[in-house]
């Protein structure tokens, strides 16, 4: 009851001024209102409701015209204003605004969100902070030698200077001398320098090292600049702006070349065999030969167009240009007139030999034989006189020149077609000079000029055979009328071969065609002269028993060569890796008893091993090379590759220079053996802190500043000096 | 007359004074090669610098400003490249133009040789050890290329500071130099004894042992001491400087062959049954009779073992630091008469009567190189310092030169009647014995001259030849005593005090053997190539990641089975990856094909363009082809 008399008394204080405005009706709702509101809590409502101000009551005017205050009255003028002047208005404006602007708040994010933005700005703030280490943990890595603890109180050594300047001169004798070097401007206190001294210190101050290095700098910096903009016109994609820059250049060029060939020639020579050089270059790629897919895309255009024909004549002209023949020499042209004259008989290349290029030169000779391919095979004119003896010790190579130059010349026509057909093309023309005795001339059959086919006289293999035998082969031929002729060596080399394997026998045959053991022991042996001789030789001299000598020497155990070889043989034949047999007689077959497995069964069942690796005197025949391996010194060897080492050659090469005091000066060798890691004995040592790492910053900041006077700067330095980075300059002198 | 012999004037010093002098300081100068040779290939002798003590005790006075840098690099190595341009003998050059913007020194007077000397490139080549690997960038570890580049540049700097060090070698080595249109080989001994001072006059002399003839003989290595042995028993130790005599004895039997041990304490001798060890004072050490019928001894002393052949043609090598028979084996090649060492690698050489030489290590039970040298028996062999070069005499009068590197001959020499014996000098001087005509000859691995550099007729045929170490002598032995020739340009004239001194203590010769025993090199390692402890044993290698593979049934190291990449949406369907897995999988077959392909020699060429069909039989599709 209580409550509801509070709110009876509320009542009439909030409607009061609307009582006095319209008091009638004012009352009359009043009253109304009243008993509603008692009849509602009568009715069963316990609490009474707080009293609202109802907003569509028709009290309210719509242009809030009169709500100001009780006594307020209405302005026409007011009223004739426009909404948006009206001042009372602009406080709600402001709040619809704002209404309008704020949107809704929007949902926090999700537990894992949250955490997973919380550690990654952790974890960047983290590594941000540990990163600061990073410059230090590589240089400690990296140092030659750390000394713990890192930070050392450096013990100051006070500077004689100071000592010096507390120092007077006391006695008579000390006064005098004192007097005197001050005559001399002698240095007597601090800073121990003669004027002279100081001035010459000056000479090279710190500023001038500071200059110095500010020029390097620019220097550096424009380089970078430089090198930026290269890579960045590099990068420029546009076919036009190089080709612009192309041409640019070469005109560039040309008129360069035109003002040296004025005035220095010499250098203008070089420029031009530059240019040659870019001329053969370009003539080596296939720019010009229309082959490109501009050239096929213009040729077809050009039929229509103007620009595009010009362009393709253009294409060809400099095609013609470029792959024009070098000519030499004015002779050969005038020979190639005659030539022509003569109808093209004779191929050009019986002429060509001596024109121009190097006859001793293989390559051009066997270039002008591959031209002279092409041109139709002109049978010469056999003539079949006398047969040249060959000599049979030449080298294959000389011996294929020789060859070459008499047939050239017409005057010689060998048969070779029928000693061909029983070796192989390749083998033939290795063994044909040293080995086959000169076929007699044959006057029948007409040979063409060139009897050499699309095939390779040399496999790389007899290429590899030839190469350590080319010193013997030079000997073999220096000695022709000293050494035994080569032929029944090689028959006996080939009889004592089995008969029975006869590729095997034929490739050993042709290897020790290769090689000849004989050849390698006959030589030629400067004899001496001597002013004194034994009494012996003096006799024999004397008794003139010369002959005695050659029955000795003849005599000389022959036999010695053929043992060697077999055992040669021998020592290859063991060396070579066996071939399993799993043949199992009967298998798959009927038994029984003089049981044969079949030749196919045996060579299924025949696992032959890889070739092993060549033998070390492949190419040795007067050496036997054991392949055994040392077990005994590889227990000693390193076996496994050490850690951080990627290869067996970066840790071979990283002992290959020894350490030790006997191989090495005194002070290489500390550097050599200088421990790691050196600790002072009774310090503490603790971990790195901010501090040393900030200490070692600082530093450097002002060594890259220098703004500090040297000496200051040495006194710090010497503190991180431990860390013998420095070190290292110092002792490279 | 004698053009060379006044550059040679070291030999009084160290005679009347050798001891007093050499021996207080510590840091004797040694030759290059006379140190350690078995380790590699460029040796270095203990060398000391004279100043800089400061920097021994590991701690810097730190540099003031004012001093000056002693050097700024890039000049440093202007120079460098200049002076590579001389020939330059003694290696150390100085400097002679002062840096344009040189530092004055403190007294105000500039520095005429500013930086320190310069040397030349080629004679820092000589301590390089190993070439320098060309391609840098492939290490990709970066820690370990810093490490890499580190240790180039200590082993670089080493290697320069050795180079410097060559210039407290004093002595300079000389030859004879005939005047012109002279030959230096009609010089005579009395000649050059006479031109040369009284002390190394004093080397030429002669023993005259008529009674136990023919003798054989063995320097010390420092070359200090030698020892004789006549064929009919009698030995005899001494000092050949002083001739004082340290043992005489007769064994009473007779005597093939003899050789000093590691010091001059010791010497082995061969005798009619078996091999005797006697000391200095002529005291019979031992007998082994496991070592009978010995012919030749040569001992290797960085090993400590003596080898010996034998004319049942056993090679057996003694230890004789523990006395135990480290190898024997039969060589299967007749008597063994000759007999040589390759002080390089330890090698011992054999000769045999079937003109072959024959390598041996005591690991090995068989010859490590057969080579067939001459038509003849091989008579008499030598092997040079450098362990490169070999000379071979045989019956067929012949003297060859062969590389042993390769393996291949040289140069070959006739001479009036075979030479009987064989021996190089230090400098790579060679002697050679012809019955009683003692022929020396220079540069013979280079350029054999038609002519001898020296030439001595002994009075009777020579039994043994050997040059004497540090010392410009040649020591025969023949038929009717010893005789000690002057050869100038023979030995090496700087020692190496802590590897050979010739002057040295008692004392220093015991702290000598005690060093010496204590770097003593196990036999297991001699082999052909001295460097082979310093690689990795890579046919192990191989055959550990073999028995991993074995043991893990499946190999680590190797390529993982191609599964394809998963491709965005719609190409990623079973059927396509089918397709992309079997593409590689052909690749590999057709790689594995070509490779037996090749392997068979059937690669064939590429086909030729199809031609075109004949006329008649031409399809309808034909009119498409172009």
């Amino acid at each position: 009851m209580a409550a509801e008399k509070e709110a009876v008394k509320n009542e009439p204080a909030l409607s009061d001024p609307e009582e006095e405005e319209e008091e009638d009706d004012e009352v009359a709702a009043k009253k109304h209102q009243q008993l509603v509101e008692t009849l509602s809590t009568l009715a069963g409502g316990k609490r009474p409701r707080a009293a609202e101000r109802t907003e569509a009551s028709r009290y309210i005017s719509e242009y809030d015209v009169g709500g100001g205050g009780a006594n307020e009255k209405v302005l026409l003028s007011e009223l004739l204003k426009p909404v948006s002047t009206s001042s009372a208005l602009g406080s709600i404006r402001k709040q619809l605004s704002k209404v309008r602007q704020t949107k809704a708040v929007q949902l926090p994010l999700s537990k894992e969100e949250n955490e997973r933005v919380v550690r990654e700005a952790a974890y960047t703030q983290t590594s941000q902070a540990l990163a600061k280490w990073d410059p230090i943990v590589r240089q400690n890595r990296n140092a030659e030698q750390l000394v713990f603890p890192l930070q050392q109180d450096c013990v100051t050594v006070a500077p004689i200077e100071e000592v010096i300047s507390n120092w007077k001169p006391r006695t008579p004798l000390e006064e005098e001398i004192f007097n005197l070097l001050h005559k001399t401007q002698q240095p007597v206190k601090d800073p121990l320098l003669t004027p002279h001294e100081k001035a010459s210190l000056k000479a090279m101050s710190l500023e001038e090292a500071q200059l110095r290095r500010m020029e390097l700098q620019r220097a550096r910096a424009l380089q970078s600049y430089y090198e930026a903009k290269a890579r960045r016109e590099r990068k420029i994609k546009s076919k036009k702006f190089h080709k612009l820059l192309r041409k640019g250049k070469s005109s560039k060029v040309l008129q360069e070349f035109e003002m040296l060939r004025k005035c220095n020639p010499e250098a203008a020579l070089e420029q031009l065999e530059k240019m040659e050089r870019a001329r053969i270059e370009e003539r080596m790629s296939l720019k010009h030969q229309n082959k490109g897919r501009w050239a096929k895309s213009t040729v077809i255009m050009a039929k229509y167009d103007l620009e595009a024909r010009q362009a393709m004549q253009e294409q060809l002209a400099r095609n013609k240009e470029l792959t024009q023949k070098a000519q030499p020499t004015s002779d050969s042209e005038e020979d190639g007139k005659d030539l022509e004259a003569d109808g093209g008989l004779v191929p050009d290349v019986i002429n060509e030999g001596h024109v121009g290029v190097d006859p001793d030169n293989p390559w051009m000779l066997g270039k002008a034989s591959a031209e002279s391919k092409e041109e139709p095979r002109v049978p010469e004119d056999s003539v079949g006189d006398g047969m040249e003896e060959e000599e049979p010790t030449m080298s294959n190579e000389e011996a294929l020149l020789q060859d070459f130059a008499e047939r050239r010349q017409g005057l010689r026509c060998l048969q070779v077609t029928s000693e061909a057909q029983g070796l192989d093309g390749e083998e033939a023309a290795l063994m044909l000079p040293d080995v086959l005795p000169p076929a007699p001339p044959s006057p029948g059959p007409e040979e063409p000029l060139l009897r050499e086919k699309l095939e390779r006289l040399r496999t790389l293999e007899d290429m590899e055979a030839l190469e350590p035998e080319e010193v013997v082969q030079r000997e073999q031929s220096v000695q022709s009328e000293g050494a035994e002729p080569l032929q029944p060596v090689q028959a006996e080399l080939l009889s004592q071969a089995d008969g029975g394997r006869t590729a095997a026998a034929k490739k050993t045959g042709k290897r020790q065609s290769l090689i000849d053991l004989k050849a390698v022991l006959a030589d030629t042996s400067t004899s001496m002269q001597c002013p004194l001789v034994p009494r012996v030789v003096q006799d024999e001299l004397e008794s003139t028993t010369d002959q005695r000598q050659v029955i000795r020497e003849a005599f000389a155990s022959d036999n010695v060569v053929a043992d060697f070889v077999k055992e040669k043989r021998r020592a290859e034949q063991d060396g070579k890796p066996k071939a399993v047999d799993l043949v199992l007689p009967g298998w798959g077959e009927w038994g029984g008893t003089g049981l044969q497995p079949s030749t196919k069964k045996r060579r299924r069942f025949l696992i032959k091993p890889a070739p092993g690796p060549p033998r070390k005197d492949q190419h040795l025949p007067h050496v036997i090379i054991s392949e055994q391996r040392n077990i005994s010194a590889a227990a000693h060897q390193v076996n496994q590759l050490p850690f951080p080492f990627e290869s067996s050659q970066q840790f071979e090469r990283s002992i290959q220079a020894p350490v030790g005091s006997t191989w090495n000066t005194q002070r290489a060798f500390q550097r050599l053996t200088a421990p790691q890691v050196i600790t002072l004995p009774g310090h503490i040592i603790q971990p790195i802190s901010a501090e040393d790492a900030n200490l070692i910053r600082q530093t450097d900041q002002e060594k890259a500043a220098g703004q500090k006077p040297a000496l200051d700067l040495i006194s710090l330095s010497k503190c991180h000096d431990r860390r013998r980075a420095s070190k290292k300059k110092s002792w490279k002198r | 007359m004698v053009g060379g012999l006044g550059e040679k004037k070291k030999r009084p010093q160290r005679y009347w004074e050798g001891e007093e002098v050499r021996k207080p300081e510590p840091e004797q100068v040694g030759p290059p090669d006379s140190k350690k040779p078995y380790q590699d290939g460029g040796h270095l002798g203990k060398k000391l610098e004279p100043g800089r003590r400061d920097q021994i005790s590991g701690k810097k006075r730190p540099q003031q400003y004012w001093e000056g840098e002693e050097v700024s690099k890039p000049e440093h190595k202007q120079v460098d490249l200049l002076d590579s341009k001389k020939p330059c003998q003694p290696g150390v050059h100085v400097g002679k133009k002062s840096k344009p913007g040189g530092r004055d020194q403190i007294s105000g007077k500039v520095d005429p040789f500013p930086g320190p000397a310069v040397i030349s490139d080629e004679w820092v080549q000589k301590f390089r050890r190993g070439t320098k690997p060309k391609e840098k960038g492939k290490v990709s570890n970066k820690q370990l290329r810093h490490k890499l580049a580190l240790q180039e540049e200590k082993a670089e700097a080493a290697a320069k500071q050795a180079a410097r060090m060559d210039l407290l070698l004093l002595e300079e080595p000389g030859f004879l130099e005939g005047d012109e249109g002279e030959d230096t080989c009609t010089i005579t001994q009395a000649d050059i004894a006479d031109a040369v001072d009284l002390a190394a006059g004093a080397k030429r002399f002669e023993l005259r042992l008529a009674q136990f003839g023919p003798y054989r003989l063995s320097y010390t290595r420092n070359g200090r001491h030698l020892l004789l042995g006549g064929r009919r028993g009698h030995v005899a130790a001494l000092d050949w400087h002083t001739k004082a005599l340290l043992c005489e004895i007769n064994v009473m039997e007779t005597v093939t062959d003899l050789a000093w041990l590691h010091t001059e304490t010791m010497f082995a001798v061969a005798q009619r049954k078996w091999l005797y060890v006697y000391d200095n004072q002529g005291v019979e050490l031992s007998c082994l009779k496991r070592f009978h019928g010995v012919q030749r001894m040569e001992f290797l002393p960085y090993h400590f073992l003596l080898a010996t052949a034998s004319e049942t043609g056993f090679l057996q090598y003694l230890d004789v630091s523990v006395g135990k028979e480290v190898a024997t084996i039969c060589t299967k090649g007749g008597r063994l008469g000759v007999m040589t060492q390759n002080p390089s690698n330890a090698i011992v050489h054999l000769g045999h009567s079937n003109g072959t030489v024959t390598l041996w290590s005591p690991n090995v039970k068989e010859p490590l190189v057969r080579m067939l040298c001459h038509r003849g028996a091989v008579r008499a062999l030598a092997v040079d310092g450098s362990g490169s070069y070999m000379a071979t005499s045989g019956l067929d009068r012949k003297l060859h030169i062969y590389d042993l590197r390769t393996y291949q001959r040289l140069h070959s020499l006739l001479l009036p009647i075979g030479a009987g014996h064989l021996d190089f000098s230090q400098r790579g001087l060679l002697g050679a014995a012809c019955q009683e005509v003692v022929q020396v000859y220079k540069d013979i691995s280079v350029c054999p001259s038609k002519k001898p550099y020296l030439c001595h007729a002994l009075p009777r045929a020579a039994q043994g030849l050997r040059f004497c170490p540090f010392e410009d002598v040649l020591g025969v032995g023949h038929e009717e005593g010893f005789e000690s020739l002057l050869v100038p340009g023979a030995g090496e004239p700087n020692f190496d005090a802590l590897e050979s001194n010739p002057f040295r203590s008692r004392k220093q010769r015991q702290e000598w053997e005690v060093k010496a025993l204590l770097e003593k090199i196990p036999s297991e390692l001699i082999s052909l190539d001295p460097g082979q402890l310093g690689t990795v044993d890579t046919i192990s290698l191989e055959q550990q990641r073999q028995e991993r593979v074995a043991r893990l049934g499946y190999d680590p190291e190797a390529k993982g089975k191609f599964s394809p990449r998963r491709r965005m949406k719609g190409r990623d369907s079973a059927g396509s990856r089918l397709k992309r897995k079997q593409k590689v999988a052909a690749e590999e077959q057709r790689a594995a094909i070509r490779k037996s392909l090749a392997e068979k020699g059937q690669v064939q060429e590429p086909e030729s363009p199809p031609e075109a069909f004949p006329a008649s039989r031409r399809s309808a599709l034909d009119r498409f082809r172009k």
